[in-house]
């Protein structure tokens, strides 16, 4: 049985409509991310799964049970805010405790998993301070502590890292993924950075304009998109406009201006059936630079030019001249950096590329 | 002079003519007043410079102004009170409404524009014999022949009421306004109910706005003088009526003077308590 069903789920605001006809399961104890950039309806969906926001259409079942007519306080839900939703009036023990208050809990066992849930976040001595005496990252585990302690159905957290600056943030995506793991509770999560996306999740669920783009595990997603968005929104890609040939032996092969034929593993390119317009998408990070001559012999090579260099001190992010067209290349630094203006040989191995149909964009 | 010191004097010199001004119009007359007191009003007609204990020795032992003083006290109270149960609704529906904050803002500034004695009047043309009240319920054949329903204490609340609800819904906004949202989202996840998380969470957390409209209202509600002067019957007269009737009637600005520094005395008491509990950062943020 799934912990959470969105079946047909639409959404409009007078007009506008934030969700477009969504369907999603969510199996017990599984990390699901919903992923997209600001009003691709992520938080509108997770709103919705919370009872903060009716779906105009469609049903939301948790645990089997359709949800749409529960009010929120009845839904056993932890929520996870973005800018954390700490009761500043209360302390931290208060804060934990207050979903405990509304569960026939004896007052006994209040005390004891509070203080249980406030080492879960590895801050067991805080208790009696104020949220407002704590930092940011702290505040945002205690915020996690009360969300769980009430041993919510399911866990949302709405962009729960994106008000912590970047070193905590990273410290935080392990914490929160190693307490996930340790409850087994099943959690969705709503965020539009595609690194915490990649991290964290069982699946990730990208979004655009209110559509579903592509459900599948992190690695699916990344390595093979199935729109030219989700190729784009995930890391930088490179997407040129190529021609099939045909699918044969478990390749797909393709006519790629610059590059010439490259066949690319079939299920790389679940899409194509036969000969046809098609799009190659090749990853920055998998375009690889070399001094002139020095490529090895069984990967594509073509020769370019850098025209800007973007250093990011271990890697460096290249824009590339080949003929006509400009490409990106993200490169870890190995020795010397390229300098703008150098020729270079820029190497690809087929079985990096993804492809997609052409024709649309 | 050091780079410190000049900073520190900066706030001085920029603050010399709001001083200048509190000082010249409230201090030196209030110190006017407080040596005022101590003269004495002679048979004749002309103050008798000197210090007299006798105005202050009336003032206090009188049960008539004791009185009134209490009954000042308690028409202020209760004023308070219906602004409050009034004007919280009120105030949690513009902090809570989506973008015609400011519109709703204007109109409960609107009534501002209008001078309060104006306003206070308007009630005579709506309630008075010969009033919309009156005449309508005369139309449709409740009454026969029109009822006399002003000069009492109840009109006196009313007036109060009309004039003072502004200020308790603008600092009760404030303080709504300033409580993010997604706390009452979060505690009604935690499994509260809306009212649940409104006792729990957002009402505790406007307190602050909650008792600073009330001090305005109350200090201001056990000041004044014309609403019961144009709304109240002749029993009906509040402290600042005392004072008036001192002042302008009898010129006898002695008394008047120690009467009115009684009443300061009993606000500002009031004042220092909600300072000590509350702190006055609260009222100023209601009042910009």
């Amino acid at each position: 049985m799934s912990a959470v069903t969105l079946t047909d789920i639409v959404k409009r605001f007078g007009d506008f409509t934030a969700v477009h006809r969504m369907s999603l399961e969510i199996p017990e104890g599984g990390f699901v991310t919903l992923l997209g950039p600001s009003g691709c309806g992520k938080t509108t969906t997770l709103r919705m799964v919370a009872g903060l926001l009716d779906p105009t259409e469609g049903e939301i079942a948790i645990k089997g049970k359709r949800v749409n007519e529960v009010p929120i306080h009845k839904r056993n839900l932890g929520i996870v805010f973005q800018n954390y939703a700490l009761f500043p009036h209360k302390t931290v023990a208060e804060n934990v405790a207050f979903g405990l208050r509304y569960r026939d809990v004896p007052k006994s066992d209040i005390a004891r998993r509070v203080q249980d849930a406030l080492e879960l976040v590895q801050l067991p001595d805080v208790g009696d301070r104020y949220p407002k005496a704590l930092s940011g990252g702290q505040q945002q585990r205690i915020a996690l502590a009360r969300a769980v302690v009430i041993e919510p159905d399911v866990l949302l957290l709405d962009e729960p890292l994106s008000a912590l600056d970047a070193n905590l943030r990273e410290d935080m995506r392990v914490e929160l993924k190693r307490i996930q793991d340790r409850i087994g509770v099943t959690t969705i999560f709503v965020t539009h950075d595609q690194s915490e996306a990649l991290a964290m999740s069982d699946e990730i669920v990208v979004m655009s304009n209110g559509r579903v783009e592509q459900v599948g595990p992190p690695e699916e997603v990344y390595n093979t998109p199935s729109s030219e968005f989700v190729a784009r929104f995930l890391g930088a890609s490179n997407i040129l406009e190529a021609s099939a040939e045909g699918r044969a032996n478990g390749t797909v092969t393709l006519d790629v201006p610059h590059f010439g034929r490259i066949g690319v593993p079939a299920v790389r390119a679940p899409q194509i059936a036969g000969a046809g317009p098609a799009k190659l998408v090749l990853r920055a990070e998998k375009l690889t630079l070399a001094k002139p001559g020095t490529a090895p012999e069984d990967a594509v090579t073509v020769d370019g030019t850098v025209e800007t260099v973007d250093y990011q001190g271990q890697a460096v992010r290249y824009f590339l001249r080949i003929g006509d067209a400009q490409f990106q290349a993200i490169n870890m630094i190995d020795g010397h950096p390229f300098h703008e203006g150098d020729a270079v040989s820029v190497i690809l191995r087929p079985r990096d590329c993804s492809a997609l149909p052409g024709g649309t964009a | 002079m050091t780079v410190e010191a000049r900073e520190a004097r900066q706030p001085w010199i920029l603050l010399s003519p709001a001083l200048s001004a509190v000082a010249l119009l409230l201090f030196v007359p209030l110190i006017f007043i407080v040596v005022y007191s101590f003269w004495l009003r002679s048979a004749a007609g002309a103050d008798q410079v000197g210090f007299y204990l006798d105005n202050w020795q009336e003032a206090l032992s009188d049960p008539f102004y004791r009185d009134i003083l209490l009954n000042t006290l308690k028409i202020a109270a209760i004023t308070t009170l219906v602004c409050a149960l009034m004007g919280y609704p009120a105030a949690y529906f513009i902090a809570r409404s989506s973008g015609n904050k400011a519109v709703l803002l204007l109109l409960l500034m609107l009534p501002f524009w209008i001078s309060y004695i104006i306003r206070t009047m308007s009630w005579i043309n709506i309630l008075g014999v010969s009033g919309a009240f009156n005449s309508a319920l005369m139309a449709v054949g409740i009454l026969d022949e029109p009822v006399q329903m002003l000069y009492n204490e109840t009109t006196v609340i009313l007036g109060l009421v009309h004039f003072l609800l502004p200020f308790m819904v603008l600092n009760v906004f404030v303080s709504l306004d300033g409580i993010d949202r997604n706390l009452e989202d979060a505690a009604n996840s935690l499994g509260a109910t809306k009212w649940q998380a409104f006792t729990q969470v957002t009402l505790p957390l406007s307190l602050p706005g909650l008792a600073a409209g009330g001090l305005l209202c109350f200090v201001l509600g056990a000041g004044t003088y014309i609403t019961p002067l144009v709304l109240g019957g002749p029993t009906d007269a509040m402290f600042a009526n005392l004072v008036y009737e001192a002042i302008i009637t009898q010129l006898n600005w002695p008394l008047g003077s120690a009467l009115s520094l009684m009443l300061l005395a009993v606000l500002g008491a009031l004042v220092l308590i909600y300072n000590r509990y509350l702190g006055m950062a609260q009222l100023m943020k209601g009042l910009g």
